[in-house]
């Protein structure tokens, strides 16, 4: 039993016993938090254990499943991997910490089945992460929605039936398409060895060889399952109907990591599968990335709804992930990947933060909200800490980042690098005004300044405020101080975390150089 | 007339393998003594002996297969052969064994809900028409009892499936056909309580049905006009020579072709289906929606793989369409259904279009696919009808899908079993809908049929909206102020959802050791 398969079945028998509690709210979050916790210290040991020097895939285990498929359950994880189940497992207990607090559940409903389902969902999120049979990989992927199904739906906001049916079937679309074309791996790995095999690595060695048109059918495949879950424009319209109706924790777990199961796809398998499809349409992805960069850093700025903001803000940056990784350059890949890590963290703690802020106003218009951060002063100053990491200021974690892509990207693909810099400028806008608007100013706002006073008056600030809206909490700032920590951390200095992907990403750009060399 | 008794000294009798066809003549005999028990045992007696006498005739059936496959030849013989014959009427082979097997199994299920009377007083087949499924007449029905008949009728029809199956020539198969179907057009008009729908069922069933087997018998002749013989075999060899008419052979696949599609409710042959679903008593739905299918598949199957096989390339394409006709109706009609038994109609529509899928990929893992999507269909389809018998209000069974909002606020655990269902018919990974859909795909992919295969993913993608839509009635929608209320089903009902459940939760997490016996070996002739 390998550290990794531990890792991937505590939070699974986390959600049987929170099952079993749902009687008393109290002790099913103890427990929920306890075996989150639990599952976070053990990724301390996993990341020590990764030998970036070693094999590209470690922690490795692997037993039968259909034989007659050659179906395995196996599992391994490289270096992006552990970046990701690294982030899953940070994210978890914040998302369990905010519960009650920042998070509140609909009327008559027990927060154990919500932490079951949580828990639930990072033991199959990281298994998704930690797959290494194409076959086992699609189950997990699609597995993979029916909690996230069952939280926006069961727990979200008043549109939510129509949020999770939207979430679940574009999603799922997406897989069985994505399932077609490991059928047809599949196939072609029966052709060429006489005996079929959905193991990753074997499929890679044979599938990369095919012809570029076969490559080219099933990158397509693959690729829509990723840019739906990424999402890419024009695949993105759920996100912002999930974002906006399920409740905060779930959104940080939606946003933070699961979408990232999108652009790791690109990596793990999209790539190192169909190195010549992907070259070749490779044009295609990049004007959707740098589409969606655009795309999503205007529309962010014009909403009016906090957590639809949220939603195209993401838009946005994984479109700069997709440029990145769709650029094929070794640092525009490490900066990608560092991407998907920081982006978790500063769009992690900007939803929390956001999360707050809501928790206190009761709303999620932006026009309810003005002057807040004069009434809770430290939870402006947060606020503006998630931005800037958000804009990627220099000295935040983001900066490394998107300079990394962007640097990495211009030396291959100028045209697109140029244009996607344009949504840097952007992000300062869409940020810089988000604060402004809510923290910024006279207090004011439905939400603040009480019924009756309405958008657009202003009162003296002591004594317009409600007295209800009280400052961080101290469980708030010990959910939130971590995340300041490790976005300045890793700003200053993001060295563990690059050794760590840097020889992963190597060995992806490496085969499609291989086989752009052997076409040349 | 003279001429035919002077044959009469050279007819030998057939040279029977009884071990092999004794899982058959167990169900056929035990039909036999159960006509007699209605006819002689006395009223208050016949349900128990009935149930006794169906059950044990299922089981022991299934103890004489298990015991033949234990010693059986490899590759499968055929019985019923005359002296000079190359076959015999009926083939033993490996697919045989394992439709009889599924059909025995999913048998065993549907007898245990058709003989449960504790979901609804007296069980759906009380004997006095006009009394309602309320509980005041509970007492009443108590007094009247069930009538019995249905259990031979039930025994005849699973007979005749088995049968159908594994017939080696047109003419057994047509005689089994209408031996499975009569007993069925019956059963159809048995819910006294909603007497009209159940009536109306019955006679569309019984009118289509009728010109169904019209169709096979006038395609039946047309090929024995062409091959000179009936059996598959011989068809197979006459159609790899050149020198006949083809029109004959066209015509005559044809229609035999419609004639199974119609018994396996595929579109567009498909009419009768929701109509019938809808009337017919729950219990007999699940009957002809598990077995039915299993049985018309099966016999399409060895029609497919031994007779047409050589001219394959003349109606591989037609049934392409009606494979796409059949996902495509029961997909997008499956959306506008109001009532939960329409809507499963329309879903066994559409995996009656993936079926064919299947059935057409004339290739071993084509042929192991669709049986193993047979079976995992079949247990699913007997638990999703006897989640929905529980479901009543005053008038009985609640269908229409207003009625199941919020169910899962009152009865988490059914809510919680028949959102597993769903999402087995939907096709979700981890049941065994999901890898019943991969074997049938992958073998398609394999044989060339990528377009169809991608086809049928979209046509599940958009059939899974309206499961969903049930699970999200059930989940997230505010209950109804006077809502149905959920029977808490008695032991019959209770042991046939949890067995569909656990053979859909098993072949959809292990399914290796059901797919070795699929894929066990090919038909013999």
């Amino acid at each position: 039993m390998t550290l990794l398969l531990v890792l991937i079945l505590l939070p699974l028998v986390g959600a049987a016993v929170v099952v079993g509690l749902r009687r008393n709210d109290r002790i099913a979050t103890l427990t929920a938090l306890a075996f989150s916790l639990a599952t976070l210290l053990l990724v301390i040991p996993l990341w020590m254990s990764y030998e970036p020097s070693g094999e590209r895939l470690q922690q490795t285990s692997s037993m039968d499943w259909i034989p007659a498929f050659g179906i395995h359950i196996s599992f391994g994880m490289d270096g992006i991997a552990l970046v990701m189940i690294a982030v899953i497992g940070l994210l978890v207990p914040m998302i369990i910490g905010v519960l009650g607090v920042t998070d509140k559940l609909p009327e008559g409903r027990s927060a154990g089945g919500y932490l079951a389902l949580i828990l639930l969902q990072q033991g199959l999120t990281i298994a998704v992460f930690a797959a290494t049979d194409v076959f086992l990989f699609y189950v997990l992927f699609e597995v993979m929605l029916i909690p996230m199904y069952f939280l926006i739906g069961g727990y979200g906001g008043a549109n939510r039936q129509y949020a999770a049916v939207k979430f679940f079937l574009y999603s799922f679309l997406g897989g069985l398409i994505m399932l077609a074309s490991a059928i047809g791996a599949y196939s072609l790995a029966v052709d060429e060895l006489g005996s079929g095999t959905f193991d990753w690595a074997t499929l890679v060695r044979v599938v990369s060889e095919a012809p570029t048109e076969t490559q080219i059918w099933l990158f397509l495949g693959f690729f829509l399952a990723f840019a739906i879950k990424a999402p890419l424009v024009p695949m993105h319209t759920w996100l912002p109907d999930a974002a906006r109706e399920a409740p905060i924790g779930v959104v940080v777990l939606l946003v933070g990591v699961l979408d990232k199961v999108g652009t790791f796809g690109f990596l793990r398998y999209s790539i190192p599968m169909f190195p010549d499809a992907s070259v070749a349409l490779a044009p295609l992805v990049l004007v959707l990335a740098v589409a969606g960069v655009l795309y999503g850093s205007v529309l962010a700025a014009g909403q009016r709804d906090i957590k639809r903001l949220i939603a195209y803000v993401s838009i946005a940056h994984f479109g700069f992930i997709a440029l990145g990784i769709f650029a094929f350059n070794a640092q525009s890949q490490i900066g990608s990947v560092s991407y998907m890590l920081n982006h978790s963290l500063a769009t992690g703690m900007l939803i929390l933060v956001l999360g707050m802020v809501i928790a206190r106003g009761g709303s999620t218009k932006i026009s309810d909200y003005g002057g807040m951060a004069k009434v809770t002063p430290m939870l402006g100053g947060m606020f503006l800490i998630a931005g800037l990491s958000t804009l990627s200021l220099p000295g935040t974690n983001s900066f490394i980042s998107e300079f990394l892509v962007l640097i990495g990207s211009f030396e291959t693909e100028p045209v697109f690098t140029t244009l996607a810099t344009i949504g840097m400028v952007l992000a300062a806008v869409y940020v810089l005004w988000l604060f402004q608007r809510i923290m910024q100013g006279p207090v004011r706002g439905d939400a603040l300044v009480g019924v009756g006073g309405g958008p657009g008056t202003t009162q003296q600030p002591e004594a317009g405020a409600k007295k209800a809206i009280s400052d961080l909490s101290g469980k708030e700032l010990g959910v939130l101080v971590p995340l300041v920590v490790l976005i300045i951390g890793l700003g200053l200095y993001p060295k563990p975390v690059l050794d760590v992907i840097t020889p992963s990403v190597d060995q992806t750009v490496s085969v499609v150089h291989d086989t752009e060399g052997s076409h040349e | 007339m003279q001429h035919f008794l002077a044959q009469g000294g050279d007819l030998t009798v057939p040279d029977i393998n009884y071990a092999a066809v004794l899982p058959v003549l167990i169900v056929f005999g035990a039909a036999a003594i159960s006509v007699l028990l209605e006819a002689f045992l006395p009223k208050h007696r016949r349900w128990s002996a009935q149930v006794g006498v169906s059950i044990a005739a299922i089981i022991g059936a299934g103890v004489a297969l298990v015991a033949y496959i234990g010693n059986a030849p490899a590759g499968g013989i055929t019985t019923f052969r005359a002296a000079e014959a190359t076959g015999g009427a009926l083939a033993v082979d490996a697919p045989a064994l394992f439709l009889w097997g599924t059909l025995l199994a999913l048998g065993l299920g549907c007898v245990l809900l058709i003989a449960d009377r504790s979901v609804e007083p007296g069980g759906a087949f009380i004997s006095q028409a006009g009394m309602t499924g309320a509980t005041q007449t509970r007492i009443q029905a108590q007094v009247t009892g069930m009538q019995t008949e249905v259990f031979p009728l039930t025994l005849f029809a699973l007979g005749g499936m088995m049968t159908f199956c594994a017939s080696n020539d047109l003419l057994t198969m047509f005689i089994a056909l209408e031996v499975l179907s009569l007993p069925l057009y019956l059963m159809c008009g048995l819910a006294r309580r909603r007497r009209l729908l159940s009536q109306e069922a019955a006679v569309k069933y019984f009118l289509l049905g009728a010109f169904a087997s019209a169709f096979f018998l006038f395609g039946l002749s047309l090929l024995y006009g062409y091959a000179g013989s009936v059996k598959l075999a011989d068809i197979a060899n006459a159609a790899a020579g050149t020198d006949r008419s083809d029109t004959l052979l066209f015509a005559g696949v044809g229609l035999v072709v419609v004639g199974l599609l119609f018994k396996g409710s595929v579109g567009p042959f498909h009419t009768w289906t929701p109509d019938v679903y809808q009337g017919a008593p729950t219990p007999i739905t699940a009957f002809m929606a598990a077995c039915t299918k299993v049985a018309a598949f099966g016999g399409m199957l060895r029609v497919l793989f031994v007779a047409f096989e050589p001219t394959s390339w003349e109606w591989e394409s037609a049934l392409w369409a009606v494979a796409v006709i059949s996902m495509a109706i029961g997909a997008i009609l499956g959306l506008t259904q109001r009532d939960l038994k329409r809507m499963i109609a329309y879903s066994s529509i559409a995996h009656a279009g993936f079926l064919v899928i299947g059935a057409i990929s004339l290739t071993e893992n084509g042929l192991s696919g669709t049986l193993f999507y047979l079976l995992a269909y079949g247990f699913t389809t007997i638990a999703v009808f006897g989640v929905i018998s529980l479901v009543r209000d005053s008038k009985g069974e609640a269908t229409d899908l207003s009625a199941w909002a919020g169910l899962a606020r009152r009865s988490p655990l059914v809510a919680g079993v028949f959102t597993f269902l769903l999402l087995a018919l939907a096709g979700i990974p981890l049941t065994s809908g999901f890898i019943g859909k991969f074997a049938v795909f992958s073998a398609a992919f394999a044989d060339g049929k990528a377009v169809l295969v991608v086809i049928a993913l979209v046509a599940s993608a958009v059939a899974a909206f309206f499961y969903l839509r049930v699970v999200v009635l059930m989940y997230f929608s505010e209950p109804a102020a006077e809502g149905p209320a959920v029977t808490v089903p008695g032991a019959f009902t209770t042991a046939a959802i949890t067995l569909g459940t656990v053979v859909t939760l098993v072949l959809g997490v292990v399914p290796g050791f059901a797919m070795d016996w699929a894929g066990a070996g090919g038909f013999a002739f």
